[in-house]
């Protein structure tokens, strides 16, 4: 049986190294690796103890796996891990290009609404922009250790992840709409 | 807390010995208990032979219960002392029960749930589902030949805590050991996937009695994995059954029917109902107590139309489910029918031409459920793990958790289809000063406001040492286990103040509201959001005003430095507002501060609002303090000519001053000074300086 440190990093509980760049489908074998030692049903017969611990466990192997699943959650918690917080609340620090851009999509996405277009232009334009911020973060933690600038890549990813919801609920209550009758 | 202490799968079971486990469908309907014997899943009958147990309760006067096929004949006879359908009752209060005034029973609203009146006292959903478990609990202990060392119960997967938590102790009270609740399209799953060692992605539409649950899978070697799990809980075959009897009413042209001629009628529609499963037409007859004949006829084709639209409900559920899950109906390598509603025909066409393929309807879906849970309970009972042969479970919770927070709205601490078990903690803060109590509301549901979810418990952290507003760190945490059942605990960061409860909720959800709760927050994502800004800036607003008034009360600040922290605060709610930004700015440069930052803030605030004539001065007057008299001139220049306005004058007057260009200086303070001459900026700048203007 392995020893697992009483408090891992999530890279360390699923034995991956820690990195930006990882592999989803190692990540997913690896969870489910985890989740079969510890899951609660695999200590049903155990003792009160045992079945507490197995919870604590299990719990945070899903923590884990929602952390190291999602780009950003990723990429925040290298951040963190390197001892620089991301602070989304109170640093709001951006550089005037980015902020420009997420006006002009905040007004395109507006007029669209307005006059019933679809989005999907927009949409393109919203994910090569993550796709692109996705490509810096990869290089700010893999390769240049630039935590500081990963911090900030994260913050621009929040902002871009939350205008993608915007346009994802759009999309969703419509059809929600035209479907009710 | 280490993995050490945790034994090796099957370590602490005896290894030779077979420990008698069963799983057991509590249905609306029917219920049913299976176990595994000899390596294989099998569903125990009684003694006449029968597998389904209606799920009927009759208490007599002396005390007794009569359970199943024997209550199912008094029904009609004696409604009041027999209880069907009491799986919908369970953690529901009076008010949660749909057409409670239909219902022939004498509720009694108790505080948690309601008790109904029988002949033989007064009796919770509790006790009554607990009657039901306690026959099949007897049933398997004969067949078996000993005493069962557990069970595992499904639940519909829409089941909320209160739900979750009465029929653990419905189980309890009938004396069985509760290896696990399960939900119903999991344990569907289950028994599919073990049975044709099943691989990628599957969907389980599940359609009971009075209930729909479709629930989106992913197996592969040996884990089932839930990916996402939907519904429409108002609706389930017993709304075909309504929707044949409204028509018959009509062809009939009847109305306003006898008690006993509704239940006929009903009993009719159904059997009709499920004769065309099997036939293209079917007749309708009834002879009712006024003595008229009903004689109808019916075709399966007239049947699929008239119910169309209920079978289209189930489809958008789906199409959400697997929204959820990111998938698409093409990425589906199998659909799994489950309960005895997915027999018709048409209901059976639409999954097949929704997810393109047939669907598999191999094992009988009556029984598939508590098949499943046999293998889970059998698993669970430690009698798997010597051979290696055994799976993994991975669910998830139906519906979101979170937290009520100021202006009514909801945060939410845990997202619907997360997997559990799931701890998950949010810290939150005092509203006032001195502040020593702090409310916790838990809420469940999509919505953002609190009235358009359920409320599941109340509690309050009481203690919290006074601090000022926004200095207690209050950490809330949730924890859902592997059952879904869920306990938070709230605890002051500073101090160690510490409030928990295990959230036995008064009233749960039900299933009526969790449709209408996630088909509305669909539907309403823009008037939340809405609503949402408004209930923001009201409370900003009122907070604002709060912090005032006590700031200025104890005088521990002066104004300036007052309304510059306000402002912090505004900015973190309102990121996108320019004038928060300049405001800000502008007040440091102003007074010869933080000029860096004060930089940085108006350059936010010029990127948010370019040509705005206000922000570009207090650009300008940065660059002044900054001794970048140049810059300076060049942005005041422009904010003079947007908009001459007195204190823009005396900015740009003191700037062309300072720059030796006298003359220039004193012509824009005089324009400045006939814009307004009173103006406290270019007076003051005026007497700083010595300087008189000529009339």
């Amino acid at each position: 049986m392995t020893n697992v440190p009483a408090s891992p990093d999530y890279f360390e509980l699923f034995g991956l190294t820690p990195r930006f760049a990882l592999d989803l489908d190692a990540l997913e074998i690896a969870y489910q690796r985890v989740q079969s030692r510890v899951h609660p049903d695999r200590h049903a017969a155990g003792t009160a103890a045992d079945r507490r611990a197995a919870m604590h466990w299990a719990a945070l192997a899903n923590e884990a796996y929602r952390t190291l699943r999602d780009e950003g959650r990723r990429a925040a918690y290298l951040c963190e891990l390197a001892g620089v917080p991301i602070d989304a609340s109170s640093n709001t620090a951006m550089p005037a290009s980015f902020l420009a851009r997420q006006l002009e999509w905040r007004e395109a996405l507006a007029e669209s609404r307005a006059q019933g277009r679809p989005v999907a232009e927009l949409q393109a334009e919203v994910d090569e922009q993550r796709s692109e911020t996705l490509r810096a973060l990869a290089a700010a933690l893999d390769c240049a250790q630039d935590r500081k600038h990963a911090a900030a890549l994260v913050r621009q990813l929040m902002f871009i992840d939350r205008f993608r919801a915007e346009l994802r609920a759009g999309g969703e209550s419509r059809s929600a709409h035209s479907t009710q009758g | 807390m280490a993995l050490l202490q945790i034994a090796e799968p099957g370590m602490s079971t005896a290894p030779h010995q077979h420990r008698l486990a069963v799983g057991i469908d509590l249905g609306t309907t029917n219920s049913l208990v299976a176990t595994v014997r000899h390596g294989a899943p099998q569903v125990l009958a009684d003694e006449q032979g029968r597998v389904l147990l209606p799920s009927i309760v009759r208490y007599l006067a002396d005390g007794a219960a009569e359970i199943g096929h024997g209550a199912q004949h008094h029904q009609a006879s004696d409604p009041r002392n027999t209880v069907v359908s009491v799986k919908r009752f369970m953690g529901r209060g009076v008010k949660d029960v749909a057409h409670v005034e239909n219902l022939p029973y004498d509720f009694v609203d108790a505080p948690g749930m309601l008790r109904l009146r029988t002949v033989a006292g007064v009796k919770s959903p509790v006790e009554v589902s607990a009657e039901i478990l306690k026959l099949l609990r007897e049933r398997a202990e004969k067949s078996l030949g000993g005493s069962l060392v557990g069970a595992v119960i499904t639940v519909p997967a829409y089941f909320d805590d209160a739900q979750r938590q009465a029929t653990r102790d419905a189980a309890r009270l009938a004396g069985l050991n509760v290896l696990r609740l399960l939900n119903e399209p999991t344990a569907a799953a289950l028994a599919y996937g073990l049975d044709r060692a099943a691989e990628g992605v599957y969907a389980v539409y599940d359609l009971g009695g009075g209930t729909f649950d479709i629930s989106i899978l992913r197996l592969s070697q040996g884990v089932f994995k839930v990916l996402a799990t939907g519904g429409d809980s108002a609706l389930g075959g017993d709304d075909f059954d309504h929707r044949l009897y409204c028509w018959a009413l009509e062809q009939a042209n009847l109305s306003l029917l006898a008690p006993q001629d509704q239940r006929l009628l009903t009993v009719k529609a159904r059997a009709a109902k499920e004769a065309l499963s099997s036939r293209g037409a079917t007749t309708l007859q009834a002879r009712l107590s006024t003595g008229q004949w009903v004689n109808l006829s019916i075709s399966a084709e007239a049947f699929a139309a008239m119910t169309q639209h209920l079978v289209a409900k189930t489809l958008e559920a789906t199409r959400q489910a697997l929204r959820d899950a990111d998938l698409k109906a093409a990425d589906v390598n199998g659909v799994v029918l489950v309960g005895g509603a997915t027999r018709m025909p048409h209901v059976r066409k639409a999954v097949a031409d929704l997810f393109g393929r047939p669907p598999l309807a191999d094992i009988d879906p009556d029984q598939v459920v508590a098949i499943g849970a046999a293998l889970q309970a059998d698993l669970l009972a430690g009698n798997r793990s010597r051979d290696g042969a055994d799976w993994l479970l991975l669910d998830v919770i139906p519906l979101s958790l979170g937290l009520e927070t100021m202006g009514e709205l909801v945060e939410h601490v845990i997202a619907r289809n997360s997997p559990i078990p799931v701890t998950r903690a949010q810290e939150f803060t005092t509203f006032r000063d001195g502040q020593t109590a702090m409310a916790i509301h838990v809420v469940q549901g999509e919505r953002e406001l609190v009235g358009d979810c359920r409320s599941l418990a109340r509690f309050e952290l009481r203690g919290i040492p006074p601090m000022t507003a926004g200095a207690a760190r209050v950490r809330v945490c949730f924890q859902v286990d592997a059952d879904g059942l869920l306990s938070v605990t709230a605890r002051e960061q500073t101090s160690g103040v510490e409030a928990s409860v295990a959230v036995k909720p008064s009233y749960g959800l039900s299933d009526e509201d969790i449709a209408r709760m996630l088909q509305e927050s669909l539907a309403a994502v823009d008037a939340d959001m809405r609503a949402r800004m408004l209930r923001e800036q009201q409370v900003e607003a009122r907070r604002l005003l709060e912090a005032t008034e006590a700031a200025l009360a104890a005088e521990q600040l002066d104004r300036v430095e007052l309304m510059e922290s306000l402002l912090r605060r505004a900015i973190k709610l309102r990121p996108d507002d320019a004038h928060l930004y300049n405001a800000l700015g502008y007040s440091l440069a102003d007074r010869n501060l933080r000029l860096k930052e004060a930089h940085a803030l108006i350059a936010r605030a010029l990127e948010l609002a370019p040509d705005d004539a206000y922000i570009l001065d207090s650009m300008g007057w940065v660059y002044f303090r900054l001794g970048d008299l140049a810059t300076a001139r060049a942005y005041l220049e422009r904010a003079w000519r947007g908009r001459p306005h007195a204190e823009i004058g005396a900015h740009l007057g003191e700037t062309l001053w300072a720059l030796g260009e006298r003359e220039a200086a004193r012509a824009i303070w005089r324009e400045a000074k006939q814009l307004e001459p009173d103006n406290e900026t270019l007076q003051s700048t005026l007497r700083r300086l010595k300087v008189r203007l000529a009339p």
